[in-house]
């Protein structure tokens, strides 16, 4: 009944009536029978416009026979069996309104906001919850749906506080967008509101419980992805709330994701909290560098500040989740900043110079000591484009001692599938045993951990794992702690390498923390060996992964940042630091000549003589390939600090004050450059895989030590100069790290 | 004089709204989160007694193997006998560890039933019936008279910890309106009684209450002698002959 008919049909109803209550009934509720038989003839399908689906959602038939037929306002859309009244409408391009449904949460169907009507069920259905069944003609948009919407909108704000003005969501409220779409201009409560004592969830995540309408999407989270069972719904009717009972913080990797899933402002950014208003700022699409994963995210800023970090959809990577390093490191891009060239004086103290007098010194320096005696080293956090151009400089002054850190003293460089992740992260869902080598995917790569955690709920794989004791928040088999375990199972003596022998899609994940080892050779080819026992590789599955754990590791092997003698720091006279802040800065002879090129005053800084300050990832075009073998680049958010330069751009310009001037004056040309050496680091957002397997590997003779593993990463939360350098992960080491 | 009148409107209205959160709360013994006393942390120990022990056995033996959760009810009840009639969080731990859940998992369940004292209660913890029938038959007057008697507030345990109060909802007793239960934790989970009485009067629920005091044993069911069990005042007033059997079919003629 639209609303122009409702004075007409009062003003027949006489004065005295009015206040009579009537009940109505139809004819067809009276008689069923009568009402089966006055059914008009079925209309033709009328004539509509095709209709996208909402998002742009592929619909994907796993079995063609299984598709069923269902009409949503009249338009018949083909779907597979066991899609729900929701996902069909989806299809059809109808978007429902929702609260607690998440695709990919469990159901709940605890909201009622997605009621629809379907037609011959006497009451409106709860979408998101019923299966669709063929032929079922679904009404989205009726007066009798549009009013249970608007019911259940009212019961969602009669105990909901009046606090958007002050409140963080405000402007991505999903209660607030769709109150004003779906909900009734007035409300009819007159008691007083419910309050809830706000929970301490730790230095991420603030709660405003009050404002909380029970969706448990984060109770879903934390138990289904996060796999931490903290959250639960507490308590029953009007009392209900969401806690943890006893006081506990969220200990979880992935905390952070709960600020987005929640719909309202229950759940919102400790860090961010009052600092600014979600419309004022600029969103940049960019990656995350502070791990290997190359996680999608938008860097949101307002003029020269980065205000937040959120994620970005990319189903083959993070889906839409990131890890809390990700999400919160963005402080440290604000502290302990480089911003003037400087160089230390005799005193020890750092004078800022100019650029030109900066440059002059380095360029003087390294004309002075012999070829051989000069050393590179690239940080952790190096974009492509800066690793080529110090290859490049450091070859035309006479050395080849350039590498990356994290890639030990002696990379393999030559073939691409020993450190890459030959599965691909998002086909790891399709894995049903799982080895992992020296390697704790939870803190080295929080975004894969999620993922191995997926494929261990839904299909029951079997992990195995071979290191020092760990936290996992999924059910292992501790194998061993060292090669000898590794040794066991590939002579068939463990119970574990049957498991990978019976296993139709094995994978095993070796840690980038084995590079660093003596015996890295010996250990890759026992894997290398269980890998081809196991028939882990074949023509149509690659389960041999190799985890990194630096945004810059897979591109500096791409481009073959490999030392030529893996001793040359030792009697290295001119160190070059980009950004490299855990290389072994004790080895540096006490005489040689440091240049520190980077973005944050860190350990490198300590040991440096010349400071050259550059641009870190938020201000930069640079590309990165993670660990999967994935392409991607960031894009520049912000201003860069003080008088900081873009990598490249800094060895550019070294080139041309020492006389070896390089050939590359801007960006493009310098990815023309990139595109001659690694022709897969120019194809961007794909995944490139590796041609050659390890068999024509040749074979090494290295004694294998029984050293056991070591963890690779020892505090989650500070692994690199941006996050040593943020307040907020300082916070959560000391907060969330206590044992 | 109107203004008058309507200010003190205004202000029995704004005295109904400074109750009204509290008396929505008031079903359950404790708040919905837990505050560490001494008496009530998680790190006490707890464990299920011996004799217990083999009726956890058995009460898992109840239930698949890999559905060990679906004991938790019973379980939690077992522990709140053994305990006295309520449920420090370490006996809640203890009961997750027993069915192999996260202890939040029991957390939710010990919540929402307002059955689970979750804050320490007298040994005979007094209930009154607080639903329509009940009230209407004057359950109100016997809280009063019970809270004036043990001079208590409602889920407040007396100094000697023998008795406390609390309001239920319908334990399908209407037709003996109004009931009160007394739950006895007086002799742990082996002499645990739950028993109502029923027909009660603010006279007679002192008179029980006395009667419990001394230690005396009170058969439970209806307070009024003219009845018996929920049968009319003074014996039947209908069905006085034997019922007539159903008219049957002759199935020979068939």
């Amino acid at each position: 009944m639209g609303l122009g008919l409702l004075p007409s049909r009062f003003s027949r109803i006489p004065a005295n009536r009015l206040f009579l209550r009537s009940i109505v009934s139809n004819s067809h509720r009276q008689s069923p029978e009568a009402a089966a038989a006055a059914v008009p003839p079925p209309e033709p399908t009328p004539d509509l416009p095709p209709r996208t689906p909402v998002a742009g959602a592929r619909v994907h038939f796993p079995n063609p026979d299984d598709a069923i037929e269902v009409f949503v306002d009249g338009y018949p859309v083909k779907i597979p069996k066991g899609f729900t009244v929701f996902q069909a409408c989806e299809v059809a391009g109808v978007d429902i309104p929702r609260f607690c449904y998440h695709s990919r949460l469990s159901i709940a169907g605890n909201c009622r906001m997605c009621l629809v009507e379907v037609e011959k069920s006497p009451k409106p259905v709860a979408s998101c919850a019923m299966p669709a069944l063929p032929g079922m003609k679904i009404k989205t948009d009726t007066p009798l749906a549009k009013k249970a919407r608007e019911g259940v909108m009212e019961f969602l704000l009669m105990n909901h506080p009046l606090d958007c003005p002050i409140c963080d969501q405000g402007g991505e409220c999903d209660l607030q967008d769709q109150s004003m779409a779906f909900g009734s201009d007035r409300g009819r409560f007159t008691e007083v509101k419910r309050s809830v004592v706000d929970k301490n969830l730790g230095p991420l995540v603030k709660t405003v419980m009050t404002r909380c309408i029970q969706c448990t999407r984060c109770v879903r989270f934390a138990t289904e992805i996060a796999g931490v069972q903290d959250l639960g719904m507490l308590g029953r009717g009007s009392g209900e709330e969401i806690g943890t009972y006893v006081e506990k913080l969220m200990t979880s990797e992935l905390s952070g994701n709960v600020i987005d899933i929640c719909p309202v402002g229950a759940l919102t950014s400790k860090p961010f909290a009052f600092k600014a208003r979600n419309w004022e700022l600029k969103g940049t699409e960019s990656i995350d560098v502070t791990d290997a994963v190359g996680s999608n995210i938008r860097i949101d800023s307002r003029g020269p500040e980065v205000m937040r970090i959120i994620p970005r959809l990319n189903e083959d990577i993070n889906e839409e989740w990131i890890s809390d390093k990700t999400r919160f490191c963005y402080d440290g891009l604000k502290r302990q900043r480089l911003n003037d060239p400087m160089i230390r004086g005799s005193d020890g103290r750092f004078k800022a110079v100019s650029w030109h007098d900066a440059l002059t010194v380095v360029a003087e320096i390294v004309h002075e000591v012999k070829p051989e005696e000069i050393v590179g080293i690239a940080g952790r956090l190096s974009d492509a484009e800066s690793m080529i151009a110090l290859k490049d400089f450091l070859n035309r002054m006479g050395s080849n001692n350039v590498w990356c850190e994290g890639n030990g003293p002696n990379p393999n460089a030559d073939l691409r599938s020993g450190y890459i992740m030959n599965t691909g992260i998002s086909s790891l869902e399709k894995a049903d045993v799982f080895l992992l080598v020296g390697t704790q995917p939870r803190v080295e790569a929080a975004m894969v951990n999620a993922r191995i955690r997926k494929t261990v709920r839904a299909s029951n794989a079997k992990v195995g794992y071979v290191g020092p004791p760990a936290d996992f928040n999924y059910d292992y088999e501790h194998l061993g702690t060292g090669p000898q375990t590794l040794l066991e199972i590939v002579e068939g003596r463990h119970p574990f390498f049957s498991t990978i022998s019976n296993a139709k899609n094995p994978v095993i994940i070796v840690g980038a923390g084995l590079f660093e080892r003596e015996d890295k050779d010996a250990v890759f080819s026992v894997v290398e060996a269980i890998a081809k026992k196991g028939n882990v590789v074949r023509p149509d599955w690659n389960g041999f992964n190799v985890l990194l754990h630096n945004a810059a590791q897979a591109a500096a092997l791409d481009l073959g940042l490999v030392p030529e003698s893996n001793q040359s720091i030792v009697t290295a006279k001119f160190v070059y630091l980009m950004g490299a802040d855990d290389a072994d800065l004790d080895k540096i002879p006490k005489d040689a000549f440091v240049v520190y090129q980077g973005h944050h005053g860190d350990r490198g800084v300590y040991r440096a003589n010349v400071i050259l300050p550059a641009s870190a990832f938020s201000e930069k075009e640079g590309t990165y390939e993670n660990t999967e073998g994935c392409t991607q680049q960031t894009l520049p958010a912000v201003p860069t600090v003080g008088d900081a330069r873009d990598d490249w751009k800094i060895i550019r310009a070294l080139s041309e004050v020492a006389g070896v001037r390089l050939p590359y004056d801007n960006f493009g040309a310098i990815r023309s450059r990139i595109r001659t050496v690694a022709p897969n680091l120019s194809s961007l957002d794909e995944r490139e895989p590796a041609t050659f397997g390890f068999s024509v590997k040749p074979e090494s003779n290295q004694k294998m030590s029984s050293t056991p593993f070591k963890a690779a990463v020892e505090n989650f939360y500070m692994t690199d100069s941006i996050t040593r350098a943020s307040k907020i992960m300082a916070q959560c080491s000391a907060q969330l790290l206590k044992k | 004089m109107l203004a008058r009148l309507a200010a003190v409107r205004l202000q029995e209205i704004r005295q109904v709204f400074r109750l009204a959160p509290q008396t929505s709360r008031s079903f359950s013994t404790a708040l919905n989160y837990h505050i560490d006393t001494p008496d009530n942390n998680p790190d006490l120990p707890w464990e299920f007694s011996a004799a217990n022990k083999e009726k956890v056995k058995e009460i898992l033996s109840h239930y698949p193997s890999n559905y060990k959760q679906s004991a938790v009810i019973p379980l939690l009840d077992l522990a709140q006998q053994q305990q006295g009639g309520w449920l420090p969080v370490s006996a809640m731990n203890a009961v997750a560890k027993v069915i192999e859940v996260a202890p939040i998992r029991v957390y939710e369940v010990a919540t929402f039933y307002s059955m689970f004292n979750r804050s320490p209660v007298g040994k005979y913890h007094l209930l009154v019936c607080g639903t329509t029938p009940c009230m209407i038959r004057g359950s109100r007057d016997i809280e009063d008279a019970l809270l004036k008697h043990l001079g208590v507030k409602r889920n407040e345990v007396t100094k000697d910890g023998l008795f406390s109060v609390g309001e239920m909802e319908c334990m399908g007793c209407c037709v003996n309106a109004p009931m009160i239960t007394v739950a006895d934790y007086s002799n742990g989970s082996e002499g645990y009684t739950y028993n109502y009485y029923e027909d009660v009067t603010p006279k007679r629920v002192i008179e029980i209450v006395e009667i419990l005091r001394n230690g005396e044993k009170l058969p439970p069911g209806t307070q009024n002698s003219r009845r018996i069990k929920s049968g009319p005042e003074g014996g039947n007033t209908t069905l006085l002959s034997d019922p007539k059997p159903p008219p049957s079919r002759d199935l020979d003629a068939c």
